[in-house]
């Protein structure tokens, strides 16, 4: 009896995260918030009908990144949509979020849209080691750093010196 | 979903704090803690609304950019602090930004200097990117949780700033002639306020393991800034320190027109939103 009551709650968690991880970054409506690492846990009191409160957890890329007001709103929108209309979306800043935590299908859908994916692992020690960035039009990997503040906090500002197009890169961090 | 195609973001890495400790944490920061956060978060909202001001008038499109990006960094900083600070008072990051007087702000005085022209602004830069690197990297040890967690995410992206600011201080000082004579004079007007940030207090003093000693971040500030100069030529101004205080809501002149630009709005319509 007790552990049928466990699987069920699990189960309506799980439900809850995939609705709120249909929410995609406004800035790069590729990636969808789970991609990012930015949904961190969806839980719920309710373990029957809809009127139990879900409490969202996100994280924010960066500390001054203007995208999460809007994805706070996007992912009531999306649980109100499916009945659940008590949701309380909490930010929290610890662990910081690291690319490190961005899926792997997640970088595919990013090359694919035209931004270069991170490169590598966010240093765990003192040294970085600064790795090629490929080139997402043309796959070249002579590339060069324009600026390392791009378009949005994320993204640095490369140039392809075979294809020659500029790209957005998005910084390991 | 099995092991390998679990999503990374249920993953806790290592031993870190995880969100659900924060989200259940009662996070009413007592008054002295709150007096802290104040300082952290004002030195980051001036220097925001300092930084915002070269949008558009940067020597390139892509400084426009970076100081935008940068400037858009410390408010972030700065909103957390703030609405930190504002919950041992019940007031509101908006409360504490717009509806404060000069002498309730609790910024230092490098801060709020004028921008000058883009090497005095990226003296100050250099200056303040290496403190709040130093300041931040220590205070995520902090027995306080929130401020630990607010300086873990504000570390990485200070450390961009950091990095910002020497490329800029090289490529100054070791470009032309006009270059290397503004980057000494930038230098050589931010130098006078660099002690503030280093002064301890009865505040900090009793603060323990939860604020950082200022006086501890001086020799590894020093050595930082050292060896930025060492490469570019350069050596730290020898001019005499300018009088501080800005802890204590001693402010210069230069705070008053600051705030009365980026207030205005709020107190002419309280409650507006765009």
């Amino acid at each position: 009896m007790v552990s049928t009551q466990c699987v069920s709650i699990r189960t309506r968690e799980e439900t809850l995260w995939d609705i709120a991880a249909t929410v995609a970054d406004p800035e790069i409506p590729v990636l969808t918030i789970e991609d990012l690492g930015v949904l961190r846990s969806v839980k719920t009191d309710d373990d029957g009908g809809n009127g139990g409160v879900v409490v969202v957890t996100i994280t924010p890329t960066y500390s001054g990144c203007p995208a999460m007001d809007a994805i706070r709103d996007d992912i009531i929108t999306a649980l109100a949509a499916n009945g659940y209309t008590d949701v309380r979306v909490n930010l929290v800043l610890s662990p910081a979020w690291t690319t490190d935590w961005m899926s792997a299908a997640g970088k595919v859908k990013l090359e694919e849209y035209g931004i270069a994916p991170p490169t590598g692992k966010a240093a765990a020690g003192k040294v970085s080691v600064g790795l090629s960035v490929k080139c997402p039009q043309c796959s070249s990997l002579n590339t060069r750093e324009l600026t390392r503040f791009g378009s949005t906090s994320c993204k640095a500002l490369y140039v392809c010196q075979d294809c020659r197009e500029p790209f957005d890169y998005f910084k390991v961090h | 979903m099995s092991e390998s195609n679990a999503s990374a973001t249920r993953i806790t890495p290592g031993n870190a704090l995880r969100p659900e400790d924060i989200a259940a944490a009662d996070l009413k920061p007592g008054e002295a803690v709150g007096e802290y956060a104040l300082r952290l978060g004002d030195d980051a909202l001036i220097l925001a609304q300092r930084l915002g001001w070269w949008i558009s008038r940067a020597p390139e499109l892509e400084e426009d950019v970076a100081l935008g990006n940068i400037a858009l960094d410390q408010m972030g900083h700065a909103r957390s602090f703030l609405t930190y600070a504002g919950r041992a008072w019940d007031k509101t990051e908006d409360d504490l930004a717009y509806f404060r007087g000069e002498d309730e702000f609790r910024s230092c005085h490098l801060v709020e200097q004028p921008d000058g022209d883009f090497a005095r602004t990226i003296a100050r830069q250099l200056v303040v990117s290496h403190y709040q690197f130093e300041l931040y990297s220590r205070l995520m040890d902090s027995a306080d949780p929130t401020l630990a967690a607010i300086a873990a995410k504000a570390v990485k992206e200070v450390d961009y700033h950091r990095d910002h600011a020497g490329q800029w201080v090289l490529r100054l000082a070791l470009g032309t002639d006009e270059s290397r004579r503004r980057m000494i004079a930038g230098l050589t007007l931010t130098w006078p306020y660099v002690g503030e940030l280093f002064e301890d207090d009865a505040l900090v003093a009793n603060l323990d393991g939860v604020a950082v000693r200022p006086s501890a971040l001086r020799a590894s500030f020093d050595a930082q800034v050292e060896a930025i100069f060492a490469e570019a030529e350069l050596e730290a101004p020898e001019v005499p320190a300018a009088v501080g205080g800005g802890r204590f809501g001693r402010h210069s002149e230069h705070l008053g027109y600051l705030l009365a630009e980026m207030q205005v709005l709020a107190r002419e319509h309280p409650g507006a939103t765009w």
